[in-house]
Formats: structure tokens, sequence, C-alpha cells
């Protein structure tokens, strides 16, 4: 113990000594990722280009020992791109998203702003907010389909306070949020494009800023706690109020972990898919249908079976990595990464790409 | 991982350095206290329907006579909890728990070999290979599904409680959380063995595990509450109702019995309260330990 002086780890015989063991114990994880990540992200790929019906026999061999009855090259990707019901699913999809993430991420950080001062209960609040995030999606679906039901909670409190409610009602509602609104101002025919999420869509998007504002608030609180106070003391000095500190200081050093938390977000909410399957099915009209639960239904409904249903997969995981991609840019430093402490990153890639929340666990 | 605790655990708030005196910090608090109160209760009401609806009659869960009653029925009833343990719930509660232990210990044997495989052993491709691990992170379920599902029927374990577990046996956050721990641990603990002549296995076993508790406790947290809340692949790997966790017993039951909202909560209120349990007991490694990679100590 007199030697723990010396913390050069690296070159301890220790750490370098046998290239045997180093398998022996990777074994067992790595036997499980062989088969059922790696290997089955390259099958994907390779399914994507073969046409394979869901109840085809006899599992993976016949597309290995077969081809010639089942290689359709591209043209899986060919009819997607062709596809209305394709490019409504994006649509979808991209509102999902574009409303969702800076909801939860704006709400996100003026709740830890708030629970970071000094006041009494912190620990309650982080307790409170944080619940909804380890609770089984499916059982939140449920509660809120009760509360967005006819006679539900939400409609009761809007006419308990003179508000209007939308008919048809919430989840049963395919006008276009976007479209409603441009309506009341007496803009009519706007395109398809822009009409927005449905109000079905809407009230999904509502209970998933809900159930991941939480965690949300977690991360940054972490963050808000690594701040070197002098620098709000020198700011006060010079006069600086509140709002310019929050603006000035706060939200620029903040500014790798808010990347962080819009990346995951998005990584979280193109993949939503629980919350779809239990609440609407992707109606009305087709308008809660996402890119996830579009590959669901092609591969395992009465769709075009599983080879199409890989390719929209695919793209899925093309248009993740890509949205990864441009987020990277946008956050100026390099060293981006290396600024969000690794644990908080697997965190929350675990908690908010996985059925957790728009998302599904393991 | 000593990036993460630092930042965690640094100095108090940056608030508290300042003196909370000043009539704007008076008024600013108030404000705090107003709006998280609020979140608090928009966070804490839904779950308290589900316990109200779960104690409601049908009639009562579908026309509420006012907007009060509403909140908490007239007169509460057990009659849906009656109902629920009635059918397979017994069953369904009984898989949830064989799966998440199932989970829970496979994880720890795995991730723990794994992790200190990466973190205190040298060999080729190493660093390439921990890469790839984690970034498997960023893939989207809904990729490897159909692979998955596949590659089970072709072993004929599809339908069976293998398909529930085998997929799930290793995970790449479980293998990180545990490389970071043992990268935190000192060097000297397993030197002192190797001068005593002990093997690799026995370091490890003997040493590095007993040590773990911290890390290991993180990982079976993380590990229970994915298999509790786990339904994509249950919903596509599962299609025997005596095989259902609770979470595809409550999607089923709602597909077959679409306005029975008392029930559905009563299934849903069981779903939850386990996991409420743990959550509070162990609530200190959920929300702030994890934060820093799920370490305490």
């Amino acid at each position: 113990m007199a030697v723990a002086a010396t913390p050069v780890r690296r070159r301890n015989p220790i750490v370098v000594e046998d290239e045997r063991a180093g398998w022996v114990f990777l074994a067992p994880a790595m036997s499980i990722f062989l088969v059922f990540i790696f290997g089955s992200i390259l099958f994907a790929f390779y399914l994507s280009f073969h046409n394979y019906a869901l109840l085809q026999k006899g599992g993976i061999w016949p597309v290995f020992t077969d081809p010639g009855k089942t290689w359709v090259g591209f043209d899986n990707y060919r009819a997607i791109f062709k596809s209305g019901d394709f490019w409504q699913a994006f649509r979808n999809t991209t509102w999902y998203a574009l409303g969702v993430v800076p909801a939860q991420t704006i709400t996100g950080l003026v709740l830890a702003v708030l629970a970071n001062r000094a006041i009494r209960g912190r620990t309650f609040f982080r307790t409170a907010f944080y619940f909804p995030s380890i609770s089984s999606s499916v059982v939140i679906s449920i509660i809120f389909l009760w509360m967005y039901s006819a006679r539900g909670f939400v409609n009761y409190a809007l006419k308990a306070f003179g508000f209007p409610t939308p008919r048809p009602v919430w989840l049963a509602n395919p006008k276009g949020v976007v479209d409603v609104l441009l309506g009341q101002v007496g803009i009519h025919n706007v395109p398809t494009w822009l009409e927005g999420p449905s109000v079905a869509m809407l009230s999904i998007m509502m209970l998933n800023v809900w159930t991941t504002t939480g965690t949300i608030m977690v991360i940054f609180l972490a963050g808000l706690q690594g701040l070197p106070g002098d620098v709000y003391e020198a700011a006060a000095m010079d006069g600086a109020n509140r709002f310019r500190q929050f603006k000035d200081i706060t939200v620029p050093l903040l500014k790798p972990i808010i990347g962080f938390v819009i990346t995951i977000g998005l990584i979280g909410t193109f993949q939503v898919f629980d919350q779809i399957y239990v609440m609407s099915e992707g109606g009305p009209q087709k308008t809660t249908t996402t890119i996830a639960y579009m590959v669901y239904v092609e591969g395992f409904r009465q769709g075009r079976g599983l080879g199409y249903a890989s390719a929209i997969a695919i793209i899925l995981l093309v248009v993740i990595m890509t949205l990864y991609l441009i987020q990277r840019r946008f956050t100026t430093e390099r060293d981006t990464d290396r600024k969000v402490p690794g644990g908080i990153r697997a965190w929350l890639t675990l908690h908010l790409t996985r059925g957790g929340q728009g998302q599904t666990a393991r | 991982m000593a990036v993460a605790t630092e930042s965690i655990k640094a100095k108090p708030q940056v608030t508290t350095s300042r003196e909370v005196s000043t009539p704007v910090d008076r008024i600013l608090n108030w404000i705090a206290y107003i709006v998280l109160t609020l979140v608090a209760l928009a966070m804490f009401i839904p779950f308290m329907f589900s316990v109200s609806t779960s104690l409601k009659t049908n009639r009562e869960a579908t026309l509420p006579l006012s907007f009060g009653r509403m909140f908490w029925p007239a007169n509460p009833t057990t009659e849906a909890y009656h109902k629920v343990f009635n059918s397979d719930i017994e069953r369904w509660f009984l898989n949830s728990v064989i799966v998440a232990a199932v989970w829970v210990i496979a994880r720890a044997i795995t991730a723990s070999m794994a992790g200190y495989a990466f973190a205190r052993m040298q060999f080729k491709g190493k660093d390439f290979l921990f890469l790839l691990v984690l970034a498997t992170m960023m893939i989207p379920g809904m990729v490897t599904i159909v692979p998955k599902f596949l590659i089970l029927r072709q072993l004929g374990i599809i339908n069976t409680y293998g398909a529930l577990t085998i997929p799930f046996m290793a995970d790449a956050f479980g293998i990180f959380l545990m490389r970071q721990f043992f990268e935190s641990i000192p060097i000297e603990l397993e030197e002192a063995a190797r001068v005593d002549g002990a093997s690799r296995y026995r370091m490890f076993a003997q040493i590095i595990l007993p040590n773990s508790m911290p890390a290991l406790t993180a990982l079976a947290i993380f590990s229970f509450q994915g298999a509790w809340n786990a339904f994509l692949e249950p919903l596509i790997f599962i299609n025997n109702s005596k095989l259902y966790t609770l979470p595809l017993g409550l999607a089923y039951f709602r597909q077959a019995n679409y306005t029975e909202w008392p029930t559905m909560m009563a299934i849903a209120v069981i779903t939850t309260v386990p996991m409420a349990i743990f959550y509070l007991v162990f609530q200190r490694w959920f929300v702030e330990g994890q934060v820093s990679s799920g370490i305490k100590g």
C-alpha cells in the first residue's frame, strides 16, 4: 500500500498481463453481443435486400440457402421511398421530435435552475419529478388514455375552467395542429407538410414531455452543480442581474450538456413506439404512425414482410446517425463529448433511447 | 469516472454560496417553490388517478358524476382487484419476477466479467471492441428486433422464457458501468494479491467482486427496471398469454376490454407498486449516484 503514490495504471504488469484471460472474461458478454447485437445489425442490413414473409417457415436459413428466391436488391428501399405511408410516418415522427425535444429540454433546464436554488425539499422534488421516468411506458400510456378519453380528466378540467375541448376527442382527432391554429386567424388550405402533428399526436407528445422532463432535469441539475460559483459572484459584482447571469453564464457553460440532451432526445423521439402502440395504434388516419411503428406493422402485422420492415428500420438508423452528426457540428467544441461525464452520457442513453419513455428498455 | 463524481459532488450549490437575503432572492425562492410544487403535482396526479379509478365501479369510471368525484370514488370498491386476481395476473406477475431475476443475475455476471477485462487487461483490439460495444447503445431497438425474432425462431425458443431472457443477458450500459467502477478501484489491492500468488480468476472473485457492491447494486437496479418495463421485445417474441409479463398483459387486456378502466387501472397499479417501492428504497442510486455513473463511494 506504500506504493500508492505511483498510479501509472496502464503500464502496470497487472494490466499488461494476459491476452487469454481477457478473452475468457469477455466470452459470456460477447457471445450474447455477437449473436443478438452485432450479428443482428448485420443481418438486418442483409435482410433489407430480401423479400421475407413473416410466416415463411424455418427461421434464418432460407435467407442464406435460397437467396435466389428472396433477393430483391434495392426494391424494398425503392418501394419505401415511393410510398406515401412512409413519408407520412416520416413527417409524423419529425413533428413529434420537433415538438417534444425543445419542450422537454427547456422545461427540464428551467426546472433544474429552480430546483438548484437553496430551498428546502430539493430531494423531494427530484424524487417526484424522476418517478415517471422509471415507470412502465405501458402503464403511463393507459393512464393517459383514460385522462384523454371523452369523459376523462383533461376534458373535465378544460370545461371546469371554461376552455373549449377538441372534437373529435383528443386521441381520435386527426386534424393538424398548425392547420387548426392558422385556421383561427383565417389562413386556410395550408400544404400537407405544414399541417403539423395531429391533435392525437400532440396528445402523445405531451405525455412524452411529461415523462422525460424529470430525467432531463436531473441531468441539468448535475451539470449546474458543477458550475463554478465564483463566476457568478464576479458577475453579480459587475451588476449583472439574474436573467443575464442565466443567459450569459449558465447557458453557455451548460452548452455541451444541452447539446447532449438534444441528441439523446432526438434519438429517443425518433424511435417512439410503446405509446403509439397502446394509445392510438397509428391512427386516426395514420396521423400517429411513426417510423418505428411502421416497422412493426409492416413486419409483424398485415404488412409487406420482414425484409421490407428491415429496410425501414435501416432508414431509421441512418436518420438517427445523421441527426447525431448534425448535432455534433452545431455543438461547436470538438471536445464536447469529453465535457459530458461518461456516466451521464451512458446513463442518459440508457434512459432516453430505450423503451423508457419515447423508448424501450434494455 | 473521476470527472463525473467530482462534478456532482463539487461544492454546494451555486446559490447556496451566496447569501439568500436580498428581496430578489426571496421572491425567486417563492417562484421556485410555487413552480416546483405545481410540477410535482402534475407528476403525481396521473398516478393518483390510476389508484382512484381502480377503486371505482365501471360506471363511475366512465361517467364521473362531477369534476370532484373524478379524484376519488363515492363508494370505493375493490371489485376491480377481485376481477384481476381471478384472471391470469398472478402468472404475469410471476413471469415478470422470474424474467427480472434472470436479467439481474445474468447481467451481473456478464457485465462484471467483461467490465473487468476492459478495465484491467491488455489484448489486441480491446479499445476498438469497447468502442463498438458503446456504439451499440445508439442503435434503435427496431433495427435488431426483426433479426432477433428470426434468430430466436431458428433456435426454437420463440414463445418461451428463453426469448424473454437470453437476448438480454448482456448489455452495453452494464459493461460500461462496471468498467468505470473497476478503473476506480486502487490497483494496489490486486498487486498485493499477486504477491500472494493469486491467479487472475481468484483476484476477480475474491478481491474485485467483494469490493464492487455499489456498482453491482446500481447495475441490478437498472437491469430490474429494464426487465420490469420491457415491452417491445416481449410483444414480438411472446404469443402465449401464459408467458406475458405485466406490461404485455396490460396491453393485451386493454385491446380485449376496451373500456374496463377500473380493471386496467388495477393492473397498472399492481405493475407500478413494486417498481415504486424499489425506487423509494434505492432512489439514492437511481437519481443521485446514477448520474455519476452509478458509483457511490
